[in-house]
């Protein structure tokens, strides 16, 4: 099976700190992998880096296909970045903001509605600007783009936090949908139990770099455990 | 790339449209201005009318400046600058709606401007073909010069700071060359406008070149 | 960056060294040994540096531009380094243009402004570069900042005809010729002439001198970056040590 991701003790830089002092991951294709690590261990800027938006500056970078060292910005149109922050226009209104995001990336707008429909947003809030969401609906607004763009690889940078109890058990379908087509996943979560019970593997990153375990024992994952690889520590 | 410029440009006038910051405080900002001005020159004494047309060209430059924040205020909303260049939108197209954005509610306010300043300072106006081509000129060259500067600036968390000082001085040709146009329009003197529209012109392709090819690496980079 | 160090080239920046400040003394000696004219008096003496500076504020706009090329196209640091350096170092000559100006302008004008064409396109210059330098000091170091330091110095370049013909063109509305027409009634050819043509080579060299000193000084200061980093990612590294030794 391809891998989506591969890094070899890729190394990345927020101004002069190193985020990732030498990261090894492989991903398969149709994997879910969930990032867990204490915070300030660089799982964010492991999924920003492998969105193309943190210049990998050491070390090997290869996310479907494209060698990030070399160009990249031409792999974001096939992957999809759920962060903190909403990436969504205030003053916009919820169908206009997930249709913006189908079209800029040149995708089918018919898939709008149905998206909206999954996270619940196509009834009364359809047309409320998002100013005015709440910040669990505006998550939402970011899935229903997610969703409706249909990105071959999905990078979820804790997708559960600020969502109540049913947001939660949406994302985590939505996670399970995506596994389903053969979508690869990525998601970084504080929330281990809920999220392991969606992946199919679990890396641990902490302090930039990044080992792996087996899934947990009372879930066998579908793959056996590969013969584990050494972690770029020095 | 048109598409996308079609797309972004849209957008962004959408937002105009829902928002109304324009129109709510920066067409009241650039009035202030104006009347500012009137305190500073005292209307009695014959400066003001003679002043007008460079006066109008030093609202619109500061107008410009907010307009300019204001597009890309919009897009780092959060704080978060990656939405845009995650997108996936063509760089050149987005240059070209961001600035055809700008462009278009400066020439709007322009509009509304003109009659203030006509209306508070007594000014006769004519020529109207050679003042709307002074306006058109200069705004494509205020509207492109702001966006490649806006995009400089995007990450920095001085950005407010730092644009002022980064435009306003490369601006200052063309509150030169437009308010010239504007004085040789008013005073009757036509053909002294070809030099000036020129300048205008040359101007505003030069910031149309560096921001349809500079875009895209000064966004990756910023 | 192993070329700062060499032999020949720390060898060649001396010898650039001492040539600057035998011309430039060689300038100021020709300045201060020229005669006194009629109207100007000792001011005159400021020919032998006002054009010299600002001939070497524009080579410095056009070293920039060049190197920016350079990097926009070759994407090696080396070039983004001679482009802050020669925006830099720019900045100083057009601050001396100003002044030896604004003075040499004062008796002939009796002000210390006029807006004279060419110290008004030299005013705006500085504005520029003095932004350019702060917007490349609020970026963090590497290839990002070298794109756009690129970017704004090309636009820079691109913008100096545009600026030069539109103040030219509104002050001759008001005037006759800028600071720099020489008066034949009062300046006779040889000794300003002289002193002035020295003065373009002087200041020119010592241009030359001062981007390279700036830029050694921004190639230490990367490797002095890389230091720190490499021991940064050893300092990452180690914080997850104490938890090694799990594998699957």
């Amino acid at each position: 099976m391809s891998l989506a991701v591969h890094l070899r003790s890729a190394v990345c830089l927020l101004g002069r700190f190193p985020a990732l002092a030498g990261v090894d991951l492989d991903v398969r294709a149709g994997e879910v992998v969930l990032l867990a690590g204490p915070n300030g261990a660089g799982k964010t800027t492991l999924l920003r880096a492998c969105a193309g938006l943190v210049p990998v500056v050491d070390g090997t970078a290869i996310v479907l296909g494209h060698d990030l060292r070399v160009d990249r910005r031409s792999i974001r149109r096939q992957l999809g970045l759920v962060g903190h922050a909403t990436s969504l226009y205030d003053d916009m209104s919820v169908v206009d903001n997930v249709r913006f995001t189908v079209r800029a990336r040149g995708g089918f707008t018919g898939a709008v509605e149905p998206a909206l429909e999954r996270l619940g947003l196509s009834g009364r809030l359809r047309n409320v600007a998002v100013s005015r969401l709440s910040a669990g609906q505006r998550r939402r607004c970011t899935l229903a783009g997610l969703v409706a763009v249909d990105a071959e690889l999905w990078l979820l940078d804790e997708p559960h936090a600020g969502l109540d109890a049913e947001g939660r058990d949406l994302v985590d379908q939505l996670v399970g949908d995506a596994r389903a087509r053969g979508r690869t996943v990525i998601m970084a979560s504080h929330d281990l139990e809920r999220a392991s019970a969606v992946a199919s593997r679990q890396v641990t990153i902490e302090a930039g770099t990044a080992r792996r375990r087996p899934s947990s024992p009372d879930r066998p994952s579908e793959t056996p455990a590969p013969a584990p690889e050494v972690s770029g520590v020095g | 790339m048109w598409a996308d410029a079609g797309l972004v440009a849209g957008k962004d006038l959408r937002i105009e449209l829902r928002s109304r910051v324009a129109l709510n405080q920066v067409l009241p900002f650039s009035f202030v201005v104006l009347v500012l001005f009137a305190f500073a020159l005292d209307p009695d004494r014959g400066v003001l009318d003679r002043a007008a047309p460079g006066l109008f060209w030093v609202a619109v430059l500061l107008t410009s400046l907010l307009a300019t924040q204001r597009s890309f205020a919009i897009e780092a909303a959060d704080g978060n600058t990656d939405a845009l260049r995650m997108s996936g939108l063509d760089p050149a197209g987005l240059f070209l709606g961001k600035a055809a954005a700008v462009a278009a509610q400066l020439l709007a306010l322009e509009v509304l401007l003109l009659i203030g300043v006509a209306f508070l300072y007594g000014i006769a106006l004519h020529s109207f073909g050679l003042l709307a081509l002074t306006c058109v000129l200069a705004t494509l060259g205020l509207a492109g010069a702001g966006t490649v500067y806006g995009v400089m600036a995007f990450g920095l968390r001085v950005r407010e700071t730092l644009l002022p000082l980064l435009i306003l001085p490369v601006l200052a040709p063309v509150l030169l060359a437009a308010t010239r146009s504007f004085e040789a329009a008013l005073g009757g003197v036509p053909r002294e406008c070809i030099g000036w529209l020129g300048l205008l012109a040359a101007f505003a392709a030069l910031y149309a070149v560096v921001g349809l090819f500079g875009f895209g690496p000064l966004l990756e980079e910023s | 960056m192993r070329t700062a160090r060499t032999p020949v080239a720390l060898r060649g920046s001396t010898m650039l060294g001492w040539a600057s400040l035998v011309l430039v003394g060689a300038t100021v000696g020709l300045g201060l040994a020229l005669p006194r004219t009629q109207e100007q008096a000792e001011y005159s003496r400021l020919i032998a540096v006002h054009p010299p500076a600002a001939w070497a504020s524009y080579v410095a706009v056009g070293v920039a531009a060049f190197a920016a090329v350079g990097h926009l196209v070759t994407r090696r640091l080396a070039w983004d380094r001679v482009t802050i350096a020669s925006l830099e170092v720019g900045s100083v000559f057009t601050a001396i243009t100003l002044a030896t100006g604004s003075i040499w302008g004062r008796p002939t004008w009796g002000v210390w402004w006029e807006w004279d064409p060419r110290l008004t396109t030299e005013a705006l210059l500085l504005a520029i570069l003095v932004g350019t330098v702060a917007l490349r000091r609020s970026l963090a170091p590497g290839r990002g900042r070298a794109v756009i330091t690129s970017v704004a110095a090309l636009a820079t370049v691109g913008l100096l005809p545009v600026i030069h013909f539109s103040v030219l063109w509104w002050r001759s509305q008001h005037q006759g010729g800028t600071l720099l027409a020489p008066d034949p009634a009062s300046n006779a050819d040889n000794p300003y002439v002289v002193a002035m043509l020295v003065g373009f080579v002087a200041f020119t060299v010592l241009f030359a001198w001062m981007v390279v000193q700036r830029v050694r000084i921004e190639a230490l200061e990367e490797e002095a970056d890389e230091v720190v980093l490499g021991r940064a990612i050893a300092e990452r590294r180690a914080e997850g040590r104490p938890t090694s030794g799990v594998t699957a």
